[in-house]
């Protein structure tokens, strides 16, 4: 399952990533292997979303949380 | 001011650096350009308590060194170019003290580049507040630094922080945090060999950006490029495996020294804030009313300054002739130079709001929000949920919302934002369309609630919209993108705004614009007034002589003369010359000379065309009295048909020009000062000039 699957307000474990140079930026932003993330949003127009992830919110594309592999 | 020790200024964005930076500074800084890129250069002084000045080095905000945008670059640049002449003696790295995992990042990695380094860990209060609790000794004690906890906003522990930067060791003493040498072994020994380094995170990261990087030859760059392919190295992989490593570390002391309790409650405000804010109805309502009020505002607030500006210099400038000796030094002085810097000034107080707006906007956290909204939206034509801002800026002066396009990190996205904001009806377009609306469309109220004016001037707004977003999505199709677009954004917790950054703000960019985009308007300004007021060979002696005779003198009473002297001396001045030139050219848009004229004239400003048909129809006074204008344009007929001058189908041809044409120097050098290149400027100005003729000759041809 992918974080872009992910229901708002449920709770997931970053596995991997499938595209290196996303996983690159988002491992700088704290959103790593391990770390527990949940959909806090998701924008009025379906995307893109917002997470909680290592004690801050961050927003991404759809397409960039579907790079993001849950446990 | 001599700099007795340079100080950098680093940390996440967000993080309350630029408060500190005021802080620490006062009125006591300055803005400019690093040398040879856009970035804004933030520097200023602040005296240490045993009398020695430190020079306080703003940096931009970042995550990480590895840069995502070019102000980003600039922080690895700085930090590591021992010859630059910033070059910081110290390092104060700010932390966020409620996020400090995500911040301790960018802090290993300045660390481990070996430069003395002292801890700012800032909103300690609001730490405080949801439960977090940080054992300051051990943590300092851990990573062998000065740490001084702070809350910029309420300018506490500055003074401590001003101590700690005066008793700042010389050289680095904190503690490694990992490991640099095992992420690329052989090609950090072998780079460190033949460049002489004595860092290996230096190493690594002249191996991550030699190509980008400015201070190392290209020579250089292509024996780092040799080695890599020698040693098989692979930026990305090797950058993924560093940030792992740094976590690990952080991680592993934040377990031992900060406590944060299991449920934090600092976010259940920011999060019911954002519940109504990017609600599906209320979210856009909201977005709306903001808009509608920043627009309100913008008019009316800096209606009364702006017309105290441009009294005050009529008032200079009628003393100024009285003063001066009449003859061309004066002329040139007076109407040019200073004509022209009033043209400047003028727009002050719109720049000054509407920077204090978004200014406000950023630091309370909604922007990001907008952006969050909005993005799907504005991806669809080219534009990325950051162009927002601009656009809508846009509706008061494009100027100020070109220089706004700077928080779009992604290359192609900024340039096509840059280059569809002027296409939104600015405030300089208003008066020449009231003008002309006044002109051709009668004052009748359809559907009985609807005036047939106001509606005329809607669908311009509503037109130019929609300009703006079809010519983004041919630029789309058109621009080729140098990077992926992504869309990785904090969106920070709802905070108040910080009232002293918005006043920095407002000043700072009101100054920028006086100073860069004033010296290219003063210089048109002085070419248009001289192509005004000379005209090739004896022809101004000639109209002189002419109406020294007694048919005229008698007739006329004196400023009547003047007024035929002036417009005669108009039509053979080089401007003049210039409208007979170009009316081939206009014939098919419906315009003669004098509009001719008045187009030349107003590249310089779009509101210049009122002045200037209120000179060519020589009538006394300048754009405010429109009436009188309006009057003798309604009443001017063409010479050879005998028909008005301004039937509706002149004007909306007139109108069609002015919504598409690019006739602003101050947004062509704007547009230069942003793009470096005078490409972009050239391009727009091509682009929009053959779209406003297109426009212009349809709108003729059918109304006609």
């Amino acid at each position: 399952m992918t974080l872009s699957e992910l229901k708002q307000g449920a709770i997931g474990i970053v596995k991997e990533f499938t595209d290196l140079e996303m996983s690159v930026k988002l491992m700088e932003m704290g959103c790593l292997p391990g770390e527990a993330v949940t959909v806090s949003r998701i924008a009025p127009l379906g995307d893109p979303i917002a997470i909680n992830v290592s004690g801050y919110q961050l927003s991404l594309r759809k397409f960039e949380a579907s790079t993001i592999i849950l446990q | 001011m001599k700099a007795d020790i340079r100080v950098a200024l680093v940390g996440n964005p967000n993080t309350g650096k630029s408060t500190l930076f005021n802080a620490l500074t006062g009125l006591n800084q300055k803005i400019g350009n690093f040398p040879g890129v856009t970035v804004d250069k933030k520097t200023g002084f602040c005296q240490l308590a045993d009398g020695r000045n430190a020079q306080i080095i703003d940096l931009p905000g970042t995550y990480s060194l590895y840069p995502k945008s070019q102000d980003e670059s600039i922080v690895f640049s700085i930090l590591a170019d021992k010859a630059n002449p910033l070059s910081p003696d110290l390092v104060v790295v700010i932390l966020d003290a409620t996020n400090l995992k995500r911040n301790l990042l960018l802090y290993t990695q300045v660390a481990d580049l070996k430069i003395p380094v002292i801890i700012a860990l800032n909103m300690m209060d609001l730490a405080k507040k949801s439960g977090i609790n940080i054992d300051i000794d051990l943590f300092a004690k851990k990573l062998g630094v000065p740490v001084v906890p702070i809350s910029a906003r309420k300018t506490e522990g500055i003074d401590k922080l001003k101590a700690a930067i005066n008793f700042a060791n010389k050289i680095a003493l904190q503690e490694e945090s990992i490991d640099v040498e095992t992420i690329a072994p052989q090609l950090i020994g072998q780079i460190s060999n033949e460049f002489k380094l004595d860092n290996p995170y230096y190493a690594l990261q002249l191996a991550h950006q030699h190509e980008t990087i400015k201070f190392i030859s290209p020579a250089e760059s292509e024996r780092i490029e040799e080695l890599e392919k020698e040693f098989s190295f692979h930026s990305q992989k090797a950058q993924a495996s560093e940030t792992i490593a740094r976590y690990n570390f952080i991680n592993d002391l934040l377990y031992d020294t900060v406590k944060v309790p299991e449920t934090a409650q600092d976010e259940t405000l920011s999060n019911k804030i954002d519940k109504i804010l990017t609600h599906k109805v209320f979210g856009f309502i909201i977005f709306f009313a903001v808009l509608l009020f920043m627009f309100q505002s913008i008019f009316a607030w800096s209606a009364y300054p702006m017309e105290l500006i441009a009294d005050f210099f009529v008032w200079v400038q009628s003393n100024l002739h009285q003063l001066l000796p009449a003859g061309p030094l004066t002329g040139l002085l007076v109407d040019g130079v200073i004509g022209g810097l009033s043209g400047v000034m003028v727009f002050i107080p719109q720049i000054a709001i509407l920077f204090a707006f978004i200014s406000i906007l950023e630091d309370t956290g909604y922007m990001s929000r907008v952006t969050f909204m909005m993005d799907k939206l504005m991806r669809k034509v080219g534009l990325n949920g950051k162009s927002v801002v601009p656009l809508i800026g846009g509706f008061a002066c494009a100027v100020p919302s070109i220089m706004s396009t700077r928080t779009i990190e992604n290359w192609k996205d900024r340039m096509i934002t840059i280059m569809v904001t002027p296409l939104v009806t600015c405030s300089a377009r208003l008066p020449i369309y009231t003008l002309l609306i006044a002109l051709v469309v009668p004052n009748h109220n359809v559907w009985w609630l609807f005036n047939l004016q106001g509606l005329a001037l809607t669908g311009m707004y509503v037109f130019s919209l929609i300009s703006a977003i079809v010519c983004a999505f041919a630029f789309k199709l058109i621009l080729k993108g140098r990077e992926r677009g992504y869309f990785i954004m904090e969106l920070p917790v709802y905070r108040m705004p910080r009232w002293n950054n918005v006043a920095y703000s407002m000043y700072e960019r009101s100054k920028a614009f006086v100073f860069q985009a004033g010296k290219v308007i003063i210089a048109i300004s002085v070419i248009l007034w001289v192509l005004a007021s000379y005209g090739p060979g004896d022809r101004f002696t000639r109209i002189e002589q002419k109406y020294k005779q007694p048919q005229y003198t008698q007739h006329l009473k004196p400023d009547e003369l003047t007024k035929a002297i002036n417009s005669e001396k108009l039509e053979n001045s080089y401007a003049g010359v210039l409208g007979h030139v170009i009316e081939p050219v206009i014939r098919p848009l419906g315009f003669d000379w004098k509009i001719g004229i008045a187009l030349i004239t107003s590249f310089a400003a779009r509101e210049v065309f009122v002045g200037t048909m209120a000179t060519i129809y020589s009538v006394e006074g300048s754009a405010e009295k429109m009436e009188t204008v309006q009057k003798k344009m309604k009443s001017a007929v063409d010479p050879q048909t005998g028909k008005p001058v301004f039937s509706l189908a002149v004007a909306f041809s007139l109108m069609m020009f002015y919504a598409f044409a690019m006739q602003c120097a101050s947004t062509v050098a704007v547009v230069y000062r942003e793009t470096k290149n005078w490409k972009w400027p050239a391009i727009q100005f091509a682009y929009m000039t053959v779209l406003a003729y297109a426009a212009s000759f349809i709108a003729y041809t059918v109304l006609k």
